[in-house]
């Protein structure tokens, strides 16, 4: 069975920034997975939601669940990111204040995707956007 | 340590979760980072934090914390306890500060992460 959910992210947003993670999380118990599981894949998705919220204009998430695995696909608007390597190195962050008094910003938020994923994907055009790609086996 | 006893050695308030105050914490995390709890992978934990807007409580729930101290008097607001209620959460608040709140509940036997 495959299940296919969008979410409409809005940059700037910290009031619902963590909704769509939340909706998943509570998808994937409904899906009886191993909730070792869904603790990385919904840990990856909320930092990844809070880098469009943070960083963005605007964003779509969208998600596939399959029966051994979920791929979460989250397209925005907005920056780019010019060096993605420099970018993924622990502690670099180009966050603002509010990002940071949000208890965000430190530069833990890409490394902490790549620790909790199987597969991360990362292709921006700065100016444009930024595409992130997430699969996590079950 | 049962929550019971946190609130009565950080003299705190509780904001909500009045039905486990039986329920027990093994270790306690003090931070204002997020993405830094959100690396932790222990049971029964309390985070202890002197952050309080929704993201502490939206952290939580993604990290299946349960229990959260917040310090120095922070002010939960009513949207923060009603997603904490949504997701089985205590919500504490103490006085006093992060660090002293750290300090006295090592003391009692509430153990480190790392």
């Amino acid at each position: 069975m495959v299940v296919e959910q969008t979410y409409k992210i809005r940059g700037g947003d910290f009031t619902h920034a963590g909704d769509a993670a939340s909706k998943v999380k509570k998808l994937l118990k409904q899906l009886d997975v191993d909730p070792r599981k869904v603790k990385s894949i919904v840990i990856a998705l909320y930092e990844a939601e809070v880098n469009i919220v943070a960083h963005a204009w605007e964003g779509v998430i969208s998600i596939m669940i399959d029966s051994d695995h979920i791929r979460m696909v989250l397209e925005d608007k907005g920056p780019g990111i010019a060096d993605i390597e420099q970018a993924m190195v622990e502690g670099y962050s180009t966050a603002s204040r509010e990002v940071r008094e949000m208890g965000f910003g430190a530069g833990m938020g890409l490394s902490n995707m790549k620790r909790n994923t199987d597969l991360l994907e990362i292709t921006s055009k700065v100016g444009v956007g930024t595409t992130v790609t997430m699969v996590n086996y079950f | 340590m049962k929550i019971e006893t946190v609130i009565e050695l950080t003299e705190a308030t509780l904001v909500c979760g009045d039905d486990k105050l039986e329920m027990t914490v093994e270790r306690g995390f003090s931070s204002d980072l997020m993405s830094d709890v959100l690396t932790l992978d222990t049971e029964g934990l309390l985070l202890i934090t002197g952050l309080a807007n929704i993201q502490t409580i939206r952290t939580a729930e993604m990290a299946d914390i349960r229990y959260i101290l917040f310090v120095r008097n922070k002010k939960v607001a009513p949207e923060m306890e009603e997603l904490a209620r949504e997701n089985n959460m205590v919500l504490l608040a103490t006085p006093f500060s992060l660090f002293k709140t750290s300090g006295i509940l090592y003391n009692h036997g509430l153990r480190p992460v790392y």
